[in-house]
């Protein structure tokens, strides 16, 4: 009834290739934005802030990042916790060592060092492939969280080993730091997911989109037809770590405020975001968000219910948890192998003739 | 007379090789099972964690779930109240693996059949997380100690000889050498079973191609079973070693992450490669960690074996024994 195209008519072919063709698609996106920007900053509490709403769209930009190397040009990655941290690290250093920069441009500058870390660690993708570069992957992993343990440098030679965000402001208003304001963090996120998001779309459809999808589905034809590999995978390799990095930064400064590299940034962020984007649709931007909502909310669900809802303690419900998000991933893997990206777009060809199938 | 520095590094070699027997036990279930059904499996390092727990609930007579029952029913159940001899123990958790390769395959990978590999990936790392939870909730996640009877503590023995020989003894542990020797056994047993025994012969001919395997009446889901038992087998015993050497808990299942550069050294499909690459990576970090550790913080130990077969990969992307890949378009 209301999801068609009947009558709507394309006169360009601008019109024909926009993001979403379908006027009640583009609505539907206009109203999540209205209300992403006009109503939640309102009503939001730190709660809902910091158990949902922030780590949700930090994490779709991690996995939007990683969606960009892995569901589009095919190169699979578990060092996204270490790339998370050298954004996070770069900002801590840029932020102590130049107070009176915007803390936003530290943030975008933070996602720049960790593009050219991300394409020293892909370098080796032109050689290794398949499993045996996942593997490599977790060299970088390994390495920088070694790293930003080991030399003090990083953390600015404090006591603890740890780094903290100190008050940075804009506009007036404090962004990171404890008295920052569960709004103001939020719209930060709010801001620059929407903006890498819209980027990551556009990037995808056009010529680099179509080149590392070539370099993903077969890298030696697409060398033939004239795709440079090199070229490919480290575009890819550096806007992933771009991606990867900012929300590194983000994750540390504006929602942690202080972090531990080998707890915030370990093997288990890596896999958690490859999780995302596995559970949430490979090569699909609208994938990364489901699934980042998916792993973000199933544990808070969770830990409500057993240990509000049935009093368990809180020890055996985190073994719990456990069992029921390996087996979830296993049921999710074997119902779907392509992820809510792809149960979106069945619904969607269901839609479009609803009520009337035949 | 020899400068003490070479019996140093001599000594750090001899546990690093020692070490590196242990890396290899670990890969060796990596590569039967990649092998057999291509799968990489990410859940090897929570498999010996599993079997490890297993055994020590078994030995002290623990009741399963006890801590899930005592929430739901608000009973107070930990012990059975015996204690079941080491050998005896051993069996029945060599029989939890089986049955719980049997699950695996019913329930997992019988429904992925050919999906793409990193599906098949992601499906054990979320067997990983599952078999976490499991072993946790039925055996409780405190560390344990684990003792079935295995030799343990410095060997006076080479100590002395060696001291008498060199004028320096050697500090070797008794439970590295007895891992050793189980290894080999292990590996010995295996190569046998794989070479002479008609199930062996048919898991090789799986690896080797599973079409035809099928086509000549080979059940490819016994093989899978039989692999996946195989593998548990092999976790229990490097479960059984680490267990040993520091504690059941949760650090054991990492031990997964020391084997992947090995497999990387070693190649993917090659036995022999799992074992010397394990060698190579046990000695290689020991003695980094001896000599260039100090200089740059310690703790090299986390990283420099994936940096060595990384830097190893770029020169040679098979590994070691590894088949030359091939590409056609």
């Amino acid at each position: 009834m209301l999801y068609r195209e009947a009558g709507d008519f394309k006169t360009s072919y601008r019109d024909d290739a926009q993001t979403f063709p379908i006027a009640f698609d583009r609505w539907r996106y206009y109203a999540v934005l209205a209300v992403a920007f006009g109503v939640i900053p309102f009503v939001i509490n730190d709660y809902w802030a910091n158990a949902i709403l922030i780590p949700f769209l930090i994490y779709a930009i991690a996995a939007i990042g990683l969606n960009i190397l892995t569901g589009y040009c095919g190169q699979v990655s578990l060092g996204t916790g270490g790339f998370m941290a050298v954004g996070a690290y770069a900002t801590y250093k840029l932020m102590t060592a130049f107070p009176d920069v915007s803390i936003l441009i530290h943030i975008l500058l933070a996602g720049g060092i960790t593009a050219a870390v991300g394409v020293l660690f892909g370098l080796p993708s032109l050689r290794i492939k398949g499993f045996y570069l996942a593997v490599a992957t977790l060299a970088a992993q390994f390495f920088l969280v070694w790293l930003f343990n080991k030399v003090p440098w990083f953390y600015n030679y404090s006591a603890s080993g740890q780094i903290s965000a100190p008050e940075r402001t804009f506009l007036g208003i404090a962004l990171t730091g404890p008295a920052s304001p569960a709004w103001a963090a939020y719209l930060t996120c709010l801001v620059f997911c929407v903006a890498l998001a819209w980027l990551a779309r556009n990037l995808t459809r056009g010529p680099l989109g179509r080149q590392w999808m070539a370099i993903r589905d077969m890298d030696i034809a697409a060398e033939i037809i004239g795709v440079n590999p090199l070229r490919a995978k480290l575009t890819a390799f550096a806007i992933s770590s771009f991606f990867v990095g900012i929300a590194g930064a983000l994750f540390f400064a504006v929602y942690l405020g202080a972090a531990e590299v080998g707890e915030s940034f370990g093997i288990q962020k890596s896999f958690l975001v490859l999780f995302m984007i596995i559970i949430g649709g490979l090569g699909s931007i609208f994938g990364s968000f489901a699934g980042a909502a998916f792993l973000v909310l199933l544990p808070v669900l969770l830990k409500n219910t057993l240990v509000g809802g049935l009093g368990w303690p809180t020890d055996l419900a985190a073994h719990l948890e456990l069992m029921i998000v390996g087996a979830l991933i296993i049921v999710f893997l074997i119902a779907e192998p392509h992820g809510m990206a792809q149960l979106w777009r069945v619904a969607k060809e269901k839609l479009r003739l609803w009520p009337f199938p035949h | 007379m020899m400068p003490d520095v070479v019996f140093y590094t001599a000594e750090v070699m001899v546990n690093g090789l020692m070490a590196g027997v242990l890396y290899a036990l670990v890969a060796l279930g990596f590569v039967l099972i990649f092998k057999a059904s291509g799968i990489f499996n990410y859940a090897q390092g929570v498999l010996a964690l599993f079997a490890a727990m297993t055994l020590v609930g078994i030995q002290n007579g623990q009741v399963p779930f006890a801590h899930l029952v005592n929430a739901v029913f608000g009973t107070k159940v930990h012990h059975f109240g015996w204690t079941v001899p080491s050998l005896a123990a051993i069996a029945l958790t060599a029989l939890v693996m089986v049955g719980l390769a049997i699950a695996v395959e019913r329930l997992v990978l019988r429904h992925l059949v050919n999906q793409e590999p990193i599906i098949l990936f992601m499906a054990t790392i979320g067997l990983a997380y599952f078999l976490e939870g499991l072993g946790d909730v039925m055996w409780g996640a405190e560390v344990k100690r684990l003792d079935v009877g295995l030799p343990q503590g410095m060997s006076g023995l080479i100590d002395e000889v060696t001291f008498n020989w060199f004028g320096y003894g050697f500090f070797i542990d008794r439970l590295d050498i007895a891992a050793t020797a189980v290894a080999v056994a292990l590996v010995v047993t295996l190569t046998l079973f794989s070479q002479y025994s008609k199930q062996g012969r048919a898991l090789r001919a799986v690896a080797d191609d599973h079409q035809a395997a099928l086509s000549v009446g080979i059940s490819l889901r016994f093989i899978w079973v039989l692999t996946w038992s195989i593998a548990g087998f092999v976790a229990l015993v490097a479960g059984i070693m680490w267990g040993q050497k520091s504690g059941v808990q949760f650090s054991l299942s990492l031990i997964a992450l020391k084997a992947l550069p090995v497999l990387m050294l070693g190649g993917f499909t090659s036995i022999p490669g799992a074992i010397v690459g394990g060698l190579i990576i046990g000695m290689g970090e020991k003695l980094f960690e001896f000599f260039v550790g100090p200089m740059i913080g310690g703790a090299t130990e986390n990283w420099f074996a994936y940096v060595l077969a990384l830097i190893f990969l770029v020169f040679r992307p098979q590994g070691l024994f590894g088949e030359k890949i091939i590409e056609r378009v």
